[in-house]
This record gives C-alpha cells, sequence and structure tokens, in this order.
C-alpha cells in the first residue's frame, strides 16, 4: 500500500507532446479514477506509471521512491488489461501463480495465495481450466485475481471493463469497487466511461488534451466543474451551454437579446462574453411570467423516470441556442410546444468564454457541505 | 459453420477441378505408379527388357549396409538441418522483432537466401570453404584448424548442413517474425509487470504462443532437409567423401542415375514415399492435438 506523488509529469512523441504537465497526490489505499475521451492521454499516463511507457519529464514516486529509471517488475504494482492479457497458453491457476513464481515464492505459499485470491472472485472451480474456457466476466476476474494474489503496492486499471456487456459491466465495477475497499490498496483506474468514473472514485482525474482539467471528488466535479470541458463531459445528458454577454447588474445578455439573471450568482463585469452553463436537471418548468429561458422543444425523449425536451432558445435557432431540459416522467411536452423553464436557484454554472474557466471560485453550484479532499484539492 | 456450395450444373464442379487433377495424376500419381511398379523389376544391363522379381529389390536394399548407413546420414543431416535452420531463425526473428527502424530493409535482406537456387547456394558456400579455394578455408589453416570436407566425411557433413540450413533460415525467419508480431502486446505487457525478464518472458509466454509455427515449420524443414537438398550436396560433396554425405534421395540418384540400377533405385524411391508419408502423419495429427491452446 502507498502513496503515489505524479509531479509534472511529460510525454513526447516526437516532437509531439501529449501530455502537457500533469501532476497529482494519490493517498494511501485511495481509489482514483482518470477519466477522459479517447486520446486525451489518461492511458499513456497509466502506463508511465506502470513503467510500459518512458517518462519524458517529471518525475513519477512510488511509496516514496522515484520510479522513473525502475522497470515495471521493480514498481511493485499489479496492472489489469482492457483485453484481460491472460496468458491464453495457461491455465487459471498458472496464469495467477506467473507472478509468484518469478518472485520465488513457495509452492505452499503459491497455492494459499492463489486459493485464497480464487475464493475472494468466486475462480475456485475454474482454476484448472484455460482462458479460452471462460467468458468475458469470468476472465475479467482472473485478470484481477492475477494483480490481487501479489498483493502489490498499487493496482493500475486499464478500461478493464470496456470489453463487457452494459449488465455484466455494471455487476463487475461493484465487485471492483468492493474489492479495492477490502483489501484497501491504492488504485488508479483508467476509464472514458462517466458513469464508472462518479461511482468508484474516490476522487477523479477529468482529462482533456494531455492536461488535468480538475482533480476533486466525483460529487465536487459534478458541482463546480472547473472548465467548461469538465462541465460538458461529467454529466449526462451534457450540461447546456448557452453563450452570454455580461450586462453590469442587470444580468447575461443571451443570443436571443434575452436578459438572465441568475440567482446568488456574483456577475461577472459588464461587457465580458461568458458561457452560462445549467445542467438539463437543473431546468425546471415555470409559469410564462417567472420564465428565465423559453424553450422551443423540437423533440421529446420519454425515458420513464424522466422526459427529456430537447430543442432551442426561442429566437436563436443556430447551434448556441440549443438546449436539453430534463422533466419529470409525467411531464406533459411535446414537439413544437413552447416551454417556459427556470433555472434552480444556484444551479447555473459562469465561465469564461474564451479560456472556458469557471467564473469566481464558489459562484454557483456549491452546496453548503465540502467534502475534505475537495477542499485540499482545491487549496 | 461450413458452408457449402451448390452447383446446378452437375459437370461443372468437376470442370473446375480438372485442371488440378490433371496436374497432379500427371506429375504425382504417374511417376510414383511408375516408380512402384520399377520396383517390383529388375531390367538387364543393357536396359532392353525387365523381369518381374517379387519384392527382391526390397529385401536386397534393406539388408544392403551402404542403404542402412544412408539412412543414418540422413536422419543425422535432417536432424541438424532442422534444428540449425529453426535455432538460427528463431535468434534473429527474436532480435528483428524489437527492431522498429530499418525492420523493412532488414527484412528484405534476410529474404534474400531463399530465392538463391539450391545449387547456386552450394557453389557459393564452396567459393567460401573449399579447401584448395575458399577465402574462409585459406584463414582457417592460417589459424591452424584442420578443414578437408574433401577428405574428412564429418567436416563434409557440416559444409553441407551449413549450406542446406542457411538457405532454409530465411523461410523460418519469415514464419517466427510473424508468429512473434501476432503475440499480443499486451501479454508481453502483462508478463513485465508480473515480473519477467527479457529471457524468462520469451521462454515462458512467446514461445510456447509460437508452438503451432514452431510445428509447421518443424514439418517444413524436415521434409526440405529429405528432398530439398540434394542440389546442395551434389555441387558441394557429390555424396562424399566416402559415402559421408550420401543421403537417402540423393542415394536414389546415384544408385539409378550413376549406377543405371533401376530396380533399386526404384525401391528407395517407394521406401521414402512411405517414409514421408508416415512422417506428414504423425506430426499433423500431433499439431492437430497440440497446438491449440
Amino acid at each position: 500500500m502507498s502513496a503515489i506523488a505524479i509531479r509534472d509529469v511529460r510525454k513526447t512523441y516526437g516532437k509531439t507532446e501529449v501530455i502537457h504537465g500533469v501532476s497529482l497526490d494519490i493517498e494511501d489505499g485511495e481509489f482514483i479514477v482518470i477519466v477522459g475521451p479517447s486520446g486525451c492521454g489518461k492511458s499513456t499516463l497509466l502506463r508511465m506509471v506502470a513503467g510500459l511507457e518512458t517518462i519524458t519529464a517529471g518525475t513519477i514516486d512510488i511509496g516514496g521512491r522515484v520510479v522513473n529509471q525502475l522497470e515495471p517488475r521493480e514498481r511493485d504494482i499489479a496492472m489489469v488489461f482492457q483485453n484481460y492479457a491472460l496468458y491464453p497458453h495457461m491455465s487459471v491457476y498458472n496464469n495467477m501463480a506467473y507472478g509468484l513464481k518469478i518472485a520465488g515464492f513457495s509452492k505452499a505459499d503459491i497455492q494459499a495465495r492463489v486459493e485464497k485470491a480464487a475464493a475472494m472472485l468466486q475462480l475456485q472451480d475454474f482454476l484448472d481450466r484455460k482462458p479460452r474456457q471462460l467468458s468475458g466476466g469470468q476472465r475479467q476476474r482472473v485478470a484481477m485475481g492475477r494483480a490481487v494474489v501479489r498483493d502489490p503496492a498499487v493496482f493500475l486499471f486499464d478500461e478493464p471493463l470496456s470489453n463487457l456487456d452494459a449488465k455484466l459491466r455494471v455487476q463487475m465495477r461493484l465487485e471492483i469497487k468492493r474489492l479495492q475497499q477490502s483489501v484497501g490498496t491504492t488504485a488508479l483506474y483508467v476509464t472514458h466511461d462517466q458513469v464508472e468514473a462518479m461511482t468508484l472514485a474516490d476522487r477523479l482525474v477529468v482529462m482533456h488534451d494531455g492536461i488535468a482539467e480538475q482533480i476533486d471528488t466525483p460529487l465536487a466535479v459534478y458541482e463546480r466543474p472547473a472548465t467548461t470541458f469538465v462541465a460538458g463531459f461529467i454529466g449526462s445528458p451534457a450540461m447546456n451551454m448557452l453563450p452570454a454577454e455580461a450586462c453590469g447588474a442587470d444580468g447575461l445578455k443571451l443570443a436571443n437579446g434575452e436578459i438572465v439573471k441568475p440567482s446568488e450568482a456574483p456577475l461577472p463585469e459588464a461587457g465580458r462574453q461568458v458561457t452560462l452553463g445549467v445542467r438539463p436537471e437543473h431546468l425546471e418548468p415555470a409559469s410564462e411570467s417567472a420564465a428565465e429561458l423559453m424553450l422551443e422543444v423540437s423533440a421529446v425523449e420519454t425515458l420513464g423516470a424522466d422526459t427529456l425536451a430537447h430543442g432551442h432558445l426561442i429566437g436563436v435557432s443556430n447551434g448556441d441556442g440549443e438546449l436539453v431540459a430534463r422533466l419529470p416522467g409525467n411531464a406533459k411536452v411535446n414537439a413544437g410546444d413552447r416551454l417556459p423553464l427556470a433555472i434552480e436557484p444556484g444551479m447555473a454554472h459562469l465561465f469564461d468564454a474564451e479560456s472556458g474557466k469557471r467564473l469566481g471560485k464558489d459562484a454557483s453550484g456549491a452546496r453548503p457541505f465540502r467534502s475534505k479532499a475537495s477542499a485540499s484539492a482545491e487549496a | 459453420m461450413e458452408k457449402r456450395v451448390s452447383f446446378n450444373n452437375r459437370a461443372l464442379p468437376y470442370l473446375l477441378l480438372f485442371p488440378q487433377l490433371a496436374v497432379t495424376a500427371v506429375f504425382f500419381f504417374w511417376p510414383a505408379g511408375q516408380a512402384l511398379y520399377q520396383s517390383f523389376l529388375r531390367p538387364d544391363p543393357f536396359g532392353l527388357s525387365a523381369r518381374f522379381v517379387g519384392l527382391e529389390n526390397f529385401r536386397y536394399i534393406l539388408t544392403d549396409p551402404l542403404y542402412l548407413q544412408s539412412f543414418a546420414t540422413t536422419a543425422i543431416f535432417t536432424s541438424l538441418v532442422t534444428f540449425v535452420a529453426m535455432a538460427v531463425a528463431l535468434f534473429l526473428a527474436a532480435m528483428a522483432d524489437q527492431v522498429i527502424k530499418g525492420s523493412g530493409v532488414y527484412r528484405t535482406l534476410i529474404v534474400w537466401p531463399y530465392a538463391v537456387a539450391p545449387a547456386v547456394a552450394g557453389v557459393m558456400w564452396m567459393f567460401m570453404l573449399q579447401p584448395s579455394i575458399g577465402v574462409i578455408a585459406f584463414y582457417m589453416k592460417q589459424l591452424g584448424i584442420t578443414w578437408n570436407p574433401l577428405l574428412d566425411g564429418q567436416d563434409a557433413m557440416l559444409l553441407v548442413v551449413l549450406a542446406s540450413a542457411w538457405k532454409q533460415v530465411s523461410y523460418n525467419f519469415l514464419f517466427f517474425l510473424a508468429g512473434m508480431q501476432a503475440v499480443p502486446r499486451s501479454l508481453i505487457e502483462a508478463a513485465a509487470i508480473d515480473g519477467a525478464g527479457r529471457w524468462r518472458r520469451f521462454w515462458t509466454i512467446i514461445f510456447p504462443l509460437l508452438s503451432p509455427t514452431t510445428f509447421f515449420l518443424l514439418v517444413i524443414n524436415i521434409v526440405y532437409a529429405f528432398f530439398e537438398t540434394f542440389g546442395v550436396i551434389h555441387t558441394m560433396t557429390s555424396g562424399g567423401p566416402g559415402r559421408a554425405t550420401t543421403t537417402l534421395v540423393y542415394k536414389v540418384y546415384a544408385d539409378g542415375f550413376v549406377g543405371q540400377d533401376l530396380g533399386s533405385s526404384a525401391a528407395q524411391s517407394v521406401i521414402l514415399m512411405v517414409v514421408v508419408s508416415v512422417l506428414t502423419v504423425i506430426q499433423f495429427r500431433y499439431i492437430e492435438r497440440r497446438v491449440h491452446y
């Protein structure tokens, strides 16, 4: 068990820098999820921690030891791969025992460890089988077993669930979480799936184009996204982004000329170009007179629990006015309707239009409650 | 899952198969039948008539110490050629597998020997190792190494093994390299994380996963050493000195075309056919069972 310190790590392929200085402190036993779209550098970062990619600049420290120059085997890590990477010619038992044999454990010791891991993962009945005789979920468990038996300092997961079907994925997600909590090993988990990220993580690292845009608890990332990218990436359907111009104390002027005044939000100085972000779930139907936004509904998706109303701001037909509202499941909305909406108090987000950065420290969306981890991450 | 094609015209499938069947019949079944027929006959010294002798030819060669010696020679020769050709190719492929820059050029260069005719390969090796004109032989003499494949049977064997194996290395190399590149990278990475060093990764992960390739090449190389090394042996040693490099195939040629003993030569061919059939059946059976992991 160990803490990891990643200090201004960069990765360059030829002349292209793909990771532009990521720093991250991971506490002992913490479950960190790195999430981002494909090509954002999340897997590369993980592979640098594993020692499968060289570190161009910066340092990675595992348990107080800088590992930049160490071979993967000297780093005391275990990794679960996306395609499981089970040795096809070895039985399940030998797959799990491989690393232990190399480490020079005694036969009895190996057997005890493998059996313990197999029991934990319900693999006892499959120890003699070859990987090809197993289902996807079982293979996934063998891959985890192989990581667990060695009792490493760090678990690394590289999109381990993306080859599984949706139902199994939910189940394995819980198993991974349970497993990590029971052994208490520090874990670094890479995924592009925001649901996996939100549910598994103690803290999230949202990566985009080789930069860690935000590092915080899942709830803090959801409530106070640091950039428009994070705001759009976390949350489904994605946050509505409306370009607006600040008009001093009056509020914000939207693309259709209407003025919105988000409550509680300290307004930026007049003339500044901003982006007003509102999550679909924070838009609620209002009376015509109390409406802040008028939505012209173009399509309705009925999901049972919720109803999604897609459309655009009245008077803005280009992309700038696109809007989604998540309404209660029994809401009566039809395509073509004009839907008056209000923003839930305190749930508007303001971003600088140019940099995409969040405006005002706790400008909006912040609930009184703040977790310790998010407070320290911000300090 | 086999997809069967059905033809409306009953004659069409036969017509489509005809060219291949004709080639097989004319160039394989006919000569093989001829050999089988000849093996029961003994021609007179002038080749004007032939007399049916039953299994007499077989009885004769199977009790002939020279023939049995040739069997042993072939076994040694084949094992050495197969082992050397495969081991060298495996080593080169393992090295080349890690090359990123210039791998295309390297691969092209290493494939060249395969395009060299066996007789030309034999002559080329003679230029290097023939005791009186060979370049390498000259320096070996300077170093005081005794080397005379014209007189010493073991030297001669070494020479033909070298030349034969050299020609086959490129073929084996290509297959081994393709096999290695088909091993998923993540397996190697998983093994590296599991603590295995290079050497260990190769022998516990890569090599076992190459077993289909290895078994395939084993068959190909044995058949190669048996049958396709005639040119090399003929140009370099002509089966000598003594009979040190007379393999079964070379003996078929020497007895039949040089010694004019067609009956014995035909009987030897038949035995070779049987040997190869058995060898192939055993190996493919074994492969079927073994290589699917």
